[in-house]
C-alpha cells in the first residue's frame, strides 16, 4: 500500500506540472484584459502603460516561469519564513504571485476567504451528507414507500432547481417578508461570545441549507442505489436466516457494505468545498473563495485565476488518492500491490 | 516590517490619545455605523492603481483632493484654499502655470501636518513612467511640479492649458502621504500592499480593516478638520453580490443604508421601493449609450484591412440618409423608459450636460417617425428587394450589431433590431462578454477598437466637467488601426479636417462662452454626420435609507464626496 502511496505520489508531480502549463495557456489565450474592466475615460496609451508595469509585454513562456518560480518556490519559502518569523535567502526582494487587481498576494487573499468558505461550504457538505445518509438507508429499505417517493422527489428538486432561483426564494421568504435571516453575511463578524455566535448561525443558516439541498440529493441517490445493491445479496438472507434483529442486518451488515462507493463518492467531493461555491456565494455575498473566482475571471486577473484553479487541480489529484486509498483500508479483498 | 507596525501602533497611540483630548467636541461618532453596499466590491484603496468607481469611491472616505465637483458640477476647494483663477493670480496670465494653496492647519489622521511635498510627491507618483498609474491623462502637459513654501504648489505646464484644473482634482487624484508612499514609486508601486490597502488619509474617516474583493471597515478621524463631523463612527462598506440584492438590502430588509449603482429593472426598483424603507436618488452626469456607426468597411474578405481607413469606405453606412433614417427609426423615449427608468432620459447629443455645452440643433430625432425613415431611404434609392430588405446596386442594408453582455443592452438590441425591420433594415445581433470587448487584446478580434461590425453600443462620458479630452477622441490621429495597435478611440473611423481644425482651436480658447460654442458646433457635427447615433443620456441610480440625511448624489465626483456630511435622523 506504502508503495502504491509513493508511487501515485511521484507520478502526480509531472500531471500536475502539466496541469499547471495548460491551464496558463488557456488564460494567455482566452481574450480577456485586465484594463477591460477599467472606465472608459482611461485613455488607451494609458492602458497600455498599466499592462507594461503588470508585466504583460513579456513573451508567455518567460510570464510562465516567472509564475512556476514564484509559486513554486517564492511562495512556500514566505510560508516558512511567516511560521518561523524568519527572513531567509532575502525575503525582502521576494516577489510573490501577486493579483492585477488587487496587487495584493493571491495566497494571501485565497487564506483571508478560506474561514467563510469552509465555514458555509464546509458545513453544508456536512450537513448535506448527515441528512442524505439516514435517507438513502430509509428510501432503499422501504423502496416505493411514501418516504421513498417523498425522498425521490426532494432530491429531484435538489437536482433540479439552481441555487441562483432557491437561494434568492430563501431571502424574500425569511429576510424580506419574515425578516428571520440577514440577506447579507458579514465577513468581518468574529465569534467571540453567544451572541456573536447567534449571529454567525442565523447568517449561516440560509446559504448552508440551499447548499445542503444539493449535496443531500446526489448523495442520498447513491446512498439508495448502493443499499438497494446489497439488500438482494446471498450474505444479506444467510445473515437473516441465522436470526440476526433485522436493525443488526441492515445497519451493521448491509449499511457497512453499502458506504464504501460512498464514501469515495465523498472524498472526491471535499475539494468542491474547498473551490466555493460559485453561485450560492454572491447571492448571498459570502464572498469566499467561489466569489474570488468568479471576480478573478471577470476582471481578467491571471495570476489570481491561474493559482486558484491550480490549487483546486492539486486538490482533485489528492483526493482522488485518498478516495482509491480509502476504498483499500474499507474493502480488503482490494489490493494495489 | 516590525518597524512599520511599531510606527502604525504609535500613530494609533496618539490618534487615541487626541481623541480623548477633543472629548470637549464629543459629537464626534455620535450616530454608530454607517452600512454601505457596492454589489462590485472595492479591490484596492489606492485610485491611482485602481479598478473602477468603486475603488475610488471606496477610498474617497480617506482621501481627498486638492479641489473637487459638488453635485451641480461646480468646482470647490476642497483641501485648498480656494480655486486658482487668473484673476486671484492663481493661474499665470499666458496659462502655462497654477498654484494651489493648501488650507492651513491641515493634518494627516496619523496626526502630522500636510505639505507641499506630498502635493509634489503624489503628482511625481502617478507621473512615474513604471508605475502603471491610472489617472496619468490627468497630469498631461504638466512640465514640472514644485513646492514654492510648506503650502504652495505650482504645477508649469509645457503649454498654454485654458483648463488647468485636471491635475489632482477630483476623486479620481486625491492626495496621497509621502512619507506612507515614499517607498512604493515605480515598480515597487504594485508590491506596496500594506499602503495600497490601507492608505493615510485626510479624509472623515481611516481605514480599520481591509479585505480585498469584500468589505472595508472604517473608523471616523480624530484629526479630522470640522470639528464634531463625522457624525458616525464607524463604516462598513460591503461588496458582492449584484444590483438587484443590494437594492434589496436597503429598500426591503433595511440591512444597509446606502447601495450604489442600481442598474435594475425600473419596475423591480419601484416595487422595491414601495416597501417604503428606503429612497431611490438618481442624476444624471455626463453619460450617453450610443450607436457607434463603422465609417470603414468590415468585410471579413479584407483581411487585416478590414475596419481601417486602407480597407475602404463602408458599402452603405456612408450614405448620409442611411444613417440618417436609421436614427430616425429608433423610439429613444420607450429605450429610456424600458431600460433604464428614473435613470435615463432620450438624448440626440454626445454631450448632453453640462447645460452650458448643450445643442439644441439635433432635437429632430427625439420622436420616433418610422414613415419618414422609410420615405428618407426610398428617396436616396434604396429599394425593397423580394425578401424586404432594401438595396440598391447589390448592397443590401443588413447590418451586424454588436454590443457587450448586459440584460439591457440586450433588450435595447432586441428592440432596434425590431424598429430597423419596419424600415426595410436587416439586423443580426451580436454581444460580447465586456472584459473581451472592452479589453484590448490584440488577438481578439471581439475588441470595440477593431470594430468588426457595422453597428457597436456602449456607454462613454467624461470625467469632471471639461470635455476637452473627450471630444478630441474623434479627431482623425485618433483612429484604431494595425499601425497604432488597435489604441484609438475614435471608434467611428470619423475623418473630418474641419473636425480636427475645432479640436485644434478648442485646446487654445480660454473663455467659458468660447469653449462652450467650440463644443456645440463639434457636437452637432458628429451628429449631423452620423458618425453616432445616441440614444439614452444615462444618470445614476442609488438609493439611501430613509433615516440616513446630507446624501446629495453626485455624478461629477465620487458619490461618497461628502460623507463627513451624512447622519443619521433623529
Amino acid at each position: 500500500m506504502l508503495n502504491y502511496t509513493l508511487r501515485r505520489l511521484m507520478f502526480s508531480v509531472p500531471v500536475l506540472l502539466f496541469i499547471s502549463f495548460i491551464i496558463f495557456l488557456i488564460l494567455d489565450l482566452a481574450p480577456s484584459d485586465p484594463t477591460g474592466n477599467l472606465p472608459l475615460t482611461i485613455p488607451p496609451e494609458v492602458r497600455e502603460k498599466i499592462r507594461t508595469s503588470l508585466g504583460l509585454d513579456a513573451p508567455m513562456w518567460v510570464r510562465y516561469l516567472l509564475w512556476c518560480k514564484q509559486f513554486f518556490i517564492n511562495e512556500p519559502l514566505n510560508i516558512w519564513d511567516q511560521w518561523r518569523g524568519t527572513c531567509s535567502f532575502n525575503c525582502e526582494d521576494r516577489l510573490r504571485v501577486v493579483s492585477y487587481v488587487t496587487r495584493s498576494p493571491v495566497v494571501d487573499l485565497i487564506v483571508e476567504r478560506m474561514p467563510q468558505t469552509l465555514w458555509v461550504v464546509g458545513m453544508s457538505y456536512v450537513v448535506g451528507i448527515l441528512i442524505a445518509i439516514p435517507i438513502g438507508v430509509i428510501s432503499a429499505y422501504k423502496q416505493y414507500s411514501v418516504f421513498d417517493q417523498a425522498g425521490t422527489f426532494i432530491s429531484m428538486v435538489g437536482f433540479s432547481v439552481p441555487p441562483f432561483f432557491s437561494g434568492v426564494l430563501v431571502i424574500v421568504i425569511f429576510s424580506v417578508q419574515l425578516g428571520w435571516f440577514p440577506s447579507i453575511y458579514d465577513t468581518t463578524l468574529e465569534v467571540v461570545d453567544w451572541e456573536t455566535f447567534k449571529m454567525q448561525v442565523k447568517q449561516m443558516i440560509m446559504p448552508v441549507m440551499v447548499l445542503a439541498l444539493q449535496t443531500t440529493a446526489q448523495i442520498s441517490r447513491f446512498m439508495r442505489a448502493s443499499m438497494l445493491d446489497n439488500l438482494n445479496q446471498d450474505y444479506v438472507r444467510t445473515a437473516r436466516a441465522k436470526g440476526l434483529k433485522e436493525s443488526v442486518v441492515l445497519l451493521v451488515h448491509v449499511l457497512r457494505n453499502s458506504l464504501i462507493p460512498v464514501v469515495t463518492v465523498i472524498a472526491l467531493g471535499v475539494p468542491a468545498v474547498f473551490g466555493g461555491a460559485i453561485i450560492t456565494e454572491q447571492v448571498f455575498k459570502v464572498n469566499g473563495i467561489g466569489q474570488l473566482l468568479i471576480i478573478g475571471i471577470q476582471g481578467g486577473d491571471a495570476p489570481l485565476v491561474q493559482t486558484l484553479t491550480f490549487i483546486f487541480a492539486v486538490m482533485i489529484v489528492f483526493a482522488n488518492l485518498i478516495a482509491d486509498i480509502l476504498y483499500g483500508i474499507l474493502d480488503p479483498r482490494i489490493r494495489y500491490d | 516590517m516590525k518597524l512599520k507596525s511599531t510606527l502604525l501602533g504609535a500613530a494609533a497611540a496618539i490618534a487615541l490619545a487626541s481623541s480623548a483630548l477633543a472629548g470637549s467636541h464629543e459629537a464626534q461618532g455620535r450616530d454608530g455605523q454607517l452600512n454601505i453596499i457596492y454589489w462590485q466590491a472595492a479591490s484596492i484603496l489606492n485610485p491611482y492603481l485602481s479598478g473602477g468607481n468603486k475603488d475610488i469611491d471606496a477610498s474617497a472616505l480617506v482621501l481627498e483632493p486638492l479641489a473637487r465637483y459638488d453635485e451641480n458640477g461646480n468646482m470647490v476647494a476642497w483641501l485648498a484654499e480656494d480655486i486658482p483663477t487668473v484673476e486671484n493670480g492663481g493661474v499665470a496670465e499666458d496659462l502655462t502655470s497654477i498654484t494651489w494653496t493648501l488650507k492651513e492647519g491641515l493634518v494627516w489622521s496619523d496626526g502630522t501636518p500636510v505639505t507641499s511635498a506630498d502635493v509634489v510627491f503624489t503628482a511625481n507618483y502617478c507621473m512615474n513612467e513604471e508605475g502603471g498609474c491610472q489617472q496619468l491623462a490627468g497630469f498631461a502637459d504638466i512640465g514640472s511640479v514644485e513646492a514654492l513654501d510648506d503650502r504652495s504648489v505650482k504645477i508649469t505646464f509645457t503649454k498654454p492649458k485654458p483648463f488647468p484644473y485636471s491635475a489632482l482634482v477630483g476623486s479620481t487624484m486625491p492626495i496621497l502621504q509621502q512619507e506612507q508612499f515614499k517607498d512604493c514609486v515605480g515598480v515597487n508601486a504594485p508590491n506596496c500592499t500594506a499602503e495600497n490597502f490601507g492608505p493615510i488619509g485626510t479624509g472623515p474617516f481611516m481605514v480599520e480593516e481591509f479585505k480585498a474583493n469584500d468589505t472595508v471597515v472604517y473608523v471616523a478621524n480624530p484629526n479630522y478638520r470640522d470639528g464634531g463631523k463625522p457624525a458616525f463612527g464607524r463604516v462598513t462598506f460591503k461588496g458582492g453580490g449584484d444590483a438587484a440584492s443590494a437594492a434589496r438590502s436597503v429598500l426591503e430588509t433595511g440591512e444597509f443604508d446606502y447601495a450604489w449603482n442600481l442598474q435594475v429593472d425600473p419596475t423591480v426598483l419601484a416595487q422595491m421601493a414601495a416597501a417604503g424603507k428606503g429612497t431611490v436618488v438618481s442624476a444624471f452626469g455626463t453619460g450617453v449609450e450610443r450607436l457607434m456607426v463603422n465609417l470603414t468597411n468590415p468585410d471579413p474578405a479584407l483581411g487585416d484591412k478590414r475596419s481601417t481607413l486602407e480597407g475602404g469606405p463602408h458599402p452603405f453606412l456612408t450614405d448620409p440618409a442611411v444613417r440618417r433614417a436609421l436614427s430616425l427609426a429608433i423610439d429613444r423615449n420607450l429605450l429610456a423608459e424600458v431600460g433604464y427608468g428614473e435613470a435615463g432620459k432620450a438624448t440626440c447629443n454626445v454631450v448632453p450636460a453640462p447645460a452650458i455645452y448643450v445643442s439644441t440643433a439635433n432635437d429632430e430625432c427625439l420622436v420616433q417617425d418610422i414613415a419618414k425613415a422609410n420615405a428618407i431611404l426610398d428617396e436616396a434609392g434604396w429599394m425593397p428587394g423580394p425578401d424586404g430588405i432594401r438595396q440598391k446596386d447589390g448592397v443590401r442594408l443588413s447590418i451586424l450589431y454588436q454590443t457587450s453582455t448586459n440584460a439591457v443592452r440586450q433588450d435595447t438590441q432586441a428592440l432596434v433590431k425590431q424598429w430597423w425591420s419596419e424600415i426595410g433594415v436587416e439586423t443580426e445581433l451580436k454581444n460580447i462578454d465586456a472584459a473581451v470587448f472592452f479589453g484590448g487584446d490584440q488577438s481578439s478580434p471581439d475588441t470595440f477598437q477593431k470594430f468588426y461590425a457595422d453597428i457597436e453600443m456602449y456607454t462613454n462620458l467624461f470625467d469632471g466637467t471639461d470635455p476637452e479630452a473627450y471630444m478630441g477622441s474623434w479627431v482623425c490621429s485618433e483612429i484604431p488601426s494595425p499601425a497604432n495597435n488597435w489604441l484609438g478611440s475614435n471608434m467611428p473611423r470619423y475623418c473630418n479636417p474641419e473636425y480636427d481644425a475645432l479640436a485644434e482651436k478648442l485646446a487654445t480658447t480660454a473663455a467659458l462662452e468660447d469653449r462652450a460654442a467650440i463644443v456645440k458646433q463639434m457636437n452637432d457635427m458628429l451628429m449631423q454626420e452620423g458618425a453616432m447615433i445616441p440614444l439614452v443620456h444615462r444618470g445614476s441610480v442609488s438609493a439611501h435609507a430613509n433615516s440616513l440625511e446630507g446624501v446629495r448624489l453626485n455624478v461629477w465626483d465620487s458619490q461618497m464626496w461628502n460623507v463627513a456630511d451624512w447622519s443619521r435622523a433623529k
